[in-house]
């Protein structure tokens, strides 16, 4: 649409961050409380419906499109190390949000009671924290976040309307590091992309596909709830 | 209103509850024997795949529905079946032997997936499952020597006893059989002590251990008699396709599948066969409502839009499912002026703590 590059990304995740907050307010908060399983068909349903609604937008339809950003052609010289801009700006701007989102968990009153909800939703209700609205704020945040990585994407791969199946890479890494855990995620993230990127390498076509969710099966097997995550003990 | 007296402790598994059960299921029985003199070729296409679906479908609701797990992995199950079958069929081994291997087969990779279920809860489950799923997804596109790859694999007709299934009413009345048998021995499991020990497993594995019951084994056996259904299902999936490729053993397969359970309604087994008709039908509808719609809706995105409205709306407004809004409507006409709204609400006060999970 002609919009500048970085006026593009503030819209994309506002307009993504407002998208997530519609759809808890809509489809998730009457099962506020219900088993994880519910909420992951929700969801499930949620996106079959998005994406059906996406090849309906006349104009966008099921076709593919490339993205084209300020750092598409830059190519860094460091001596012998030649290094695409792109992928730099990649990594950069993943450790800015990392650290930001750090900052935001830690120290934020939002972001405490953002963990304290996720551990015990009732307690939090109990210590006064509006859960309703915090979980709204929490599908904003995530829905901003998963908006930014696919602009991070986006240029690497192509914008299609079923780009959200890597979504599914995603659930890998959060379940290695544990969910719950920004730290854990970003761990998680790390071994899936290397034993990714090294099984492509070492062992023979094909196993580089399933290499994260061997990896998975492994560390769930080890840990029950992920590296990071916290073991939970239930009293009768 | 039918009121049954109960005069002895037998009654209560009974197969059919009273003469009017026997009348209706008889009716329904004698409708499907008769189907190859009613419906039409297409139709009896159809009817092919919903009793197909139905098989899967009590596998997975013995598992979610009864036991509590989640699976996200059942096409695996579907694919390990439908793989065993034809490369049995191929090597000249009779249909009842191979079928019969199959959901062994399957039922000994279940037991592999029910490992990690020992410890997961969750998500955490649906995710290892998840894995299992696109790991032998993997398996079956790079094993090119047995499963013939991304290519695919032709499997022909069933020949049962030397007589060889190649019309569709034959074919039809094995499916039929086959799903009856299915469906009678999960009636009959759910009724047994291990059934009970399922049910007592999804309610609070807690309180059923405390009551005795070996978590592990039931968890893992529950995992192992849902993966056989299911691998029975994928024996006649291949036969009914007659080709079969990694494509239809995908993530979304698996997804497809435990849709059949939530629409027809967790925790009922007549849930699975309605739920499998609706599948089926649902597609056969959206196309013939594409020719009333404006052509800007009727994309080929409108059945995911229409599937995820319903699923969607099923788990907001009926999380009973089809088969539970058929049970509301029933009671509802046979108490007529005193049906109240909450007659169906759970009072199970135990879950809440389990619910905040």
């Amino acid at each position: 649409m002609g919009l500048p590059y970085w006026a593009m990304i503030l819209f994309a995740i506002a307009s993504m961050a407002i998208v997530g907050m519609v759809a808890e307010r809509i489809v998730l908060r009457p099962v506020l409380g219900y088993p994880a399983f519910t909420v992951v068909m929700i969801t499930i349903g949620l996106g079959y419906v998005l994406r059906g609604v996406v090849t309906m937008v006349p104009g966008w339809g099921t076709e593919t499109y490339a993205l084209r950003t300020p750092f598409s052609e830059g190519i860094l010289k460091l001596g012998d190390v030649v290094l695409a801009v792109q992928q730099l700006a990649v990594i950069g701007m993943t450790a800015l949000l990392c650290f930001v989102l750090y900052l935001f968990f830690r120290f934020s009153r939002i972001g405490i009671a953002m963990q304290a909800t996720s551990q015990n939703q009732l307690a939090a209700y109990y210590m006064g924290i509006p859960v309703r609205r915090v979980n709204m704020m929490i599908w904003g945040l995530s829905a901003a976040v998963a908006a930014f990585a696919g602009i991070l994407l986006a240029p690497v791969t192509f914008v299609h309307s079923n780009m959200g199946f890597i979504g599914l890479k995603a659930f890998p890494a959060a379940v290695v590091g544990g969910f719950g855990s920004v730290p854990g995620s970003i761990v998680g993230g790390l071994i899936i992309g290397l034993v990714e990127a090294l099984a492509g390498f070492y062992l023979p076509e094909g196993f580089k596909d399933v290499a994260a969710y061997v990896v998975v099966l492994v560390v769930l097997l080890v840990w029950p709830s992920g590296i990071f995550g916290e073991t939970v003990r239930k009293k009768v | 209103m039918r009121f049954i007296f109960k005069t002895a402790y037998l009654q209560d598994i009974r197969l059919f509850q009273h003469r009017g059960q026997v009348f209706w299921y008889g009716l329904l029985g004698l409708a499907l024997l008769a189907a190859p003199w009613w419906a039409s070729e297409y139709f009896m296409s159809q009817l092919h795949f919903i009793c197909i679906y139905s098989i899967v479908g009590f596998g997975l609701m013995m598992l979610v529905g009864f036991t509590g797990q989640i699976s996200l992995g059942h096409a695996a199950f579907l694919a390990v079946g439908a793989y065993t079958e034809a490369l049995l069929q191929a090597a000249g081994v009779p249909f009842v032997v191979s079928i019969a291997c199959a959901a062994a087969f399957s039922a000994s990779v279940g037991v592999i997936v029910g490992l990690p279920a020992l410890r997961l809860k969750g998500i955490y489950l649906a995710i290892s499952t998840l894995a299992f799923n696109v790991i032998i997804e993997e398996i079956a596109t790079r094993w090119e020597s047995l499963t013939g790859g991304s290519g695919g694999k032709h499997v022909s007709a069933v020949s049962l006893f030397g007589w060889k299934l190649e019309s569709d009413s034959e074919f039809y009345y094995l499916c039929l059989a086959l799903t009856v048998l299915c469906c009678l021995a999960c009636i009959n499991l759910l009724r047994s002590p291990t059934g009970r020990a399922f049910v007592a497993i999804r309610d609070s594995e807690i309180s059923a251990s405390c009551m005795g019951v070996n978590l592990a084994k039931y968890k893992t056996l529950s995992f192992a008699l849902s993966a056989a259904l299911t691998g029975i299902g994928g024996a006649l999936y291949a036969h009914k396709i007659s080709f079969i490729s990694p494509e239809q053993f995908t993530l979304l397969a698996s997804i497809e599948l435990v849709t059949i359970v939530i629409i027809g309604g967790v925790g009922f087994l007549h849930g699975a066969v309605l739920g499998a008709a609706f599948i089926i039908v649902l597609p056969q509808l959206i196309s013939i409502a594409k020719d009333y719609l404006p052509s800007a809706v009727a994309t080929t995105g409108l059945q995911g839009v229409v599937f995820g409205l319903v699923l969607i709306g099923l788990i907001l407004f009926e999380p009973m499912g089809l088969y539970g809004r058929w049970l509301k409507i029933r009671t509802y006409f046979e108490l007529f002026p005193f049906y109240r709204r909450g007659m169906f609400r759970r009072q199970k006060s135990y879950m809440k703590s389990e619910r905040l999970r």
